[in-house]
């Protein structure tokens, strides 16, 4: 049913494409990251909540259909649905069932629930295509509540010593998760482009915490002491140079690991990830119950090995996702505007 | 362990000293007595002998973890820390420790003699009763480097602003001999066991590059010129029988160079001379690279000794007789240099020579010959000038040769250590041979944090392997190497040694059909050397 093709997976009965990466005539999008979601598209079919964002990051002219979770739709025969996938708000898993068979694509995910997106739902499939970002044993999260502590503690202990915490993470996703994570400790500022994002997300109807946009022309005496959200594009920026007394950290799941985090030069990294740990992967594989996994994006040679050796048959697949490229041109974007 | 652990997270975050520097006087502010010796200890080398193999806690963690041994490795090769792996892989704690540093290395200098059982149980309760960064400095305690950037002299500097000391005599006291239960911190700093006038230092003088032309020196007989030799700096302080070693860092490294004390401490007079350390074979001078094999090690093997010997090549005398003579002009001090000279000797501990120069001239042809006796170019000194401390213009100079550089390309990359665990940042390169290629040379530094961040990312979509540390490319990337010098060498399969190869930039704008070839790389030999085996 499914076909690994050089613009993407490629659903043969139902003629679409799942997260395409070259221009196709019908795309089904997991999620809004520049990754899944890219532009050329003729027709557009994602998660009611995804639709704005995609509106916002790609133009305002594109043909974008929507469906809820659970709310199946039959193209070309094939029965299409989405499942909440818990990585970012209007995240999905993707279901396809053609002739008694069923596919999963996860795009992303995180099976943990982080209070701000809905949770993670698994489906069971005959075929299971899973993202691999953190396959890795060395990668277990820590519990919501734990982070939660130590991002106040952190905070705390900044304004104690008169200093501003500054907290990098993507504008889209992180940004929301970080909010969700320190609200009610202090105002929140964030950056033009998270700002942007945030409206996006809530024009879809979702309630968001509350922030204040961090005008580009801040005075130092309105932001002093407070919580300042950024995108990583803006780590050695002018702007950061700018905020007194900044106390800098990151929020990745690659903050795991101490070279990482010393390599970005902050103050501080906190694994905070909106992908699966290890443990994550292999509970959504298990619970799949498929009988054929292929791993994408990620530490996918470790993991399908692993998978193999475990009993379950897997099978790499190379893709473009997880391409820390067009992160890093989205970033400069985000720096600039 | 607390109060350790946040040492420990303020000080890897950054990479600012002025930070590592202000959290180790926190922490030598509020520590407790013992707690502060042990820090100085485990950042001095003092620790105790490790009471249980790394292979041992390995084996101990992959049964804990029932995770197949490559997948263990791959996990360390990602992470790049064998105390961090474990920590990482281990099973959440099922309760919590605390216990002060003293404690911990008390317990484990106890658990040396226990029984391979006793030791295991012991490990995987402390194990599960710790965090993982609890637990990555319990791994430390037992063994191996915390590899977070403080050198003894971070360290002293902290001390000395700590308690507005001197840092050179804080150095020799943590360097000194005492034993942790028998001395409290404040005696420690105040030096009670040793004798700091008998190993006080100078400041070094410094030189700079040479910034103009030869004449506009003035006369060339008031130079004296040297060949300048690529070892590492140090001075050699010899008073009322005891003898000291110290770096250019302002290190105690006395006991670093063993071959050098045994000479010393034989001379007639009490002196402080300056000079290089070199690693000198059969009276040439060796690679800077094997010297490095040298440096920094507690213990010094046998092979090792035998392998590199160090030797010394002195340029100024500072103090003569317990009286300091810096004042005093070159001419003077080299006579008085000569005359320890006269009355010592050794094979390899030399006085600097000189080179006799009538005219300005023909300093050129000298200077570019001067990769033929492995020294990387010449010094400049005013014959009349007084010993400066630290870097001042004008009296000394330092006239080194143009690196050489060739165009080759990466097939190898691989992780670094510590900060740059995370990227790959040590890159093998080779030149074109026949249809093929072959490796000359492998290097590490010369790229910014931004090339290095591309280049990771570029060696993770291109790497031929996917498993294991090291990864082979496909060859692309066309890097300037620079070199200091160029031997044949049969140890090589190139058949070629380079003599400190680095990175000179990464030349984007070239193919690899532009690169060397191993042709014209030997072409360089004959063009630069007189000797033609390293």
């Amino acid at each position: 049913m499914i076909k690994f093709t050089k613009k993407g997976i490629y659903c043969i009965p139902g003629k679409f494409y799942l997260d395409p990466w070259l221009p196709v005539e019908y795309a089904i999008i997991s999620h809004g990251h520049a990754d899944h979601a890219r532009w050329g598209m003729k027709h557009y079919l994602c998660h009611t909540h995804t639709k704005n964002i995609l509106k916002h990051r790609i133009s305002d002219d594109i043909l974008v259909e929507t469906l809820g979770y659970n709310e199946p739709k039959t193209i070309n025969g094939v029965r299409v649905s989405f499942h909440p996938a818990g990585h970012i708000i209007g995240s999905a898993q993707i279901r396809l069932e053609h002739k008694g068979k069923v596919v999963v694509f996860t795009g992303d995910y995180k099976v943990k629930d982080d209070y701000i997106t809905t949770p993670f739902e698994s489906v069971k499939c005959h075929e299971f295509i899973t993202e691999s970002t953190f396959g890795l044993p060395i990668y277990k999260w820590l519990p919501e509540k734990v982070l939660q502590q130590q991002l106040h503690d952190w905070i705390l202990q900044n304004k104690a010593n008169n200093r501003t915490s500054v907290l990098f993470g993507y504008s889209l996703g992180k940004a929301q998760r970080i909010m969700k994570l320190v609200e009610g400790l202090d105002e929140i500022l964030v950056h033009n482009a998270i700002y942007h994002s945030n409206n996006a997300i809530e024009s879809s109807g979702i309630v968001l915490p509350k922030t204040t946009r961090l005008d580009g022309y801040f005075n130092k005496a309105d932001v002093q002491n407070k919580i300042i959200i950024m995108p990583p594009g803006l780590l050695g920026s002018k702007m950061l140079t700018r905020v007194p007394n900044a106390a800098t950290a990151i929020c990745s799941g690659w903050m795991q690991v101490r070279g990482n985090r010393r390599w970005r030069g902050v103050d501080a990294g906190f694994a905070v990830s909106d992908h699966a740990d290890w443990d994550g992967l292999l509970q959504a594989v298990k619970e799949s119950e498929a009988e054929k996994v292929y791993v994408t994006h990620g530490s996918q040679a470790t993991f399908t090995k692993y998978l193999n050796k475990i009993g379950i048959k897997a099978q790499e697949v190379i893709t473009e996702y997880g391409d820390n490229e067009l992160e890093a041109a989205e970033a400069k974007k985000e720096a600039i505007t | 362990m607390k109060r350790f652990s946040e040492l420990i997270s303020a000080i890897e975050i950054t990479n600012k000293t002025n930070a590592k520097i202000e959290a180790l006087v926190q922490y030598f502010t509020h520590a407790a007595d013992k707690d502060k010796l042990w820090l100085i200890a485990l950042f001095t080398g003092k620790r105790p002998p490790r009471p249980v193999k790394s292979s041992l806690m390995k084996q101990w963690c992959a049964e804990l973890t029932e995770l197949p041994e490559w997948l263990f490795l791959e996990s360390y090769s990602t992470v790049g820390d064998l105390g961090e792996t474990i920590a990482l892989l281990l099973p959440q704690p099922t309760h919590h420790i605390e216990k002060s540093l003293d404690a911990w290395m008390q317990e484990l200098i106890q658990l040396k003699s226990k029984t391979e059982s006793e030791k295991k149980a012991y490990v995987l309760n402390a194990w599960s009763g710790l965090n993982v960064q609890e637990r990555l400095l319990f791994n430390k305690l037992i063994g191996g480097s915390f590899r977070i950037g403080v050198s003894k002299k971070t360290l002293v500097n902290a001390l000395a602003k700590l308690t507005n000391m001197d840092a050179n005599q804080l150095m020799h006291s943590i360097i000194g001999n005492w034993d942790i239960n028998s001395i409290t911190f404040d005696e420690l700093l105040l030096g009670t066991h040793i004798n700091y006038d008998n190993s006080k230092p100078y400041p070094f003088c410094l030189a700079y590059a040479l910034e103009k032309e030869l004449n506009q020196l003035g006369d060339v007989n008031d130079w004296q010129v040297e060949y300048k030799w690529d070892g590492i700096r140090g001075q050699i302080v010899k008073r009322n029988g005891e003898l000291f070693i110290w770096s250019r860092g302002e290190e105690l490294v006395t006991q670093q160079f063993p071959e050098l004390v045994e000479v010393f401490e034989t001379w007639q007079y009490n002196f402080v001379i300056d000079g290089e350390i070199i690693a000198i074979k059969d009276s040439s001078v060796l690679l800077f690279n094997d010297l490095q094999k040298r440096l920094n090690r507690k213990n010094i093997s046998k092979k090792l000794l035998e392998e590199v010997p160090v030797g010394f090549y002195a340029y100024d005398i500072l103090e003569f007789e317990n009286k300091d003579i810096r004042e005093k002009s070159l001419v003077e001090r080299r006579k008085k240099l000569s005359l320890i000279f006269k009355q010592n000797t050794a094979k390899n501990i030399q006085l600097s020579e000189t080179v006799a120069v009538t005219n300005w001239n023909a300093l050129h042809e000298i200077r570019e010959n001067s990769r033929s006796v492995n020294s990387e170019g010449l010094m400049l000194k005013q014959k009349h000038s007084p010993y400066h401390t630290g870097r001042k213009k004008g009296d000394w100079w330092k006239w080194k040769v143009d690196p050489l550089t060739i165009d080759a390309v990466m097939i190898y990359a691989q992780k670094g250590s510590g900060r740059r665990s995370s990227k790959y940042t040590d890159y093998t390169f080779a030149v074109k041979k026949d249809d093929g290629l072959v490796t000359v040379a492998k290097a590490y530094s010369g790229l910014t944090d931004a090339e290095i961040t591309e280049i990771s990312r570029w060696v993770n979509k291109n790497a031929i392997e996917k498993f294991g540390p090291v990864r082979t490319v496909k060859a692309e990337l066309v890097f300037e190497i620079a070199f200091e010098g160029i031997a044949l060498s049969n140890r090589h399969k190139s058949g070629v040694a380079l003599r400190f190869p680095r990175i000179k930039r990464w030349r984007k704008d070239k193919t690899i059909n532009d690169i060397d070839t191993i042709e014209s790389v030997k072409d360089l030999i004959y063009a630069n050397s007189n000797n033609n085996e390293l």
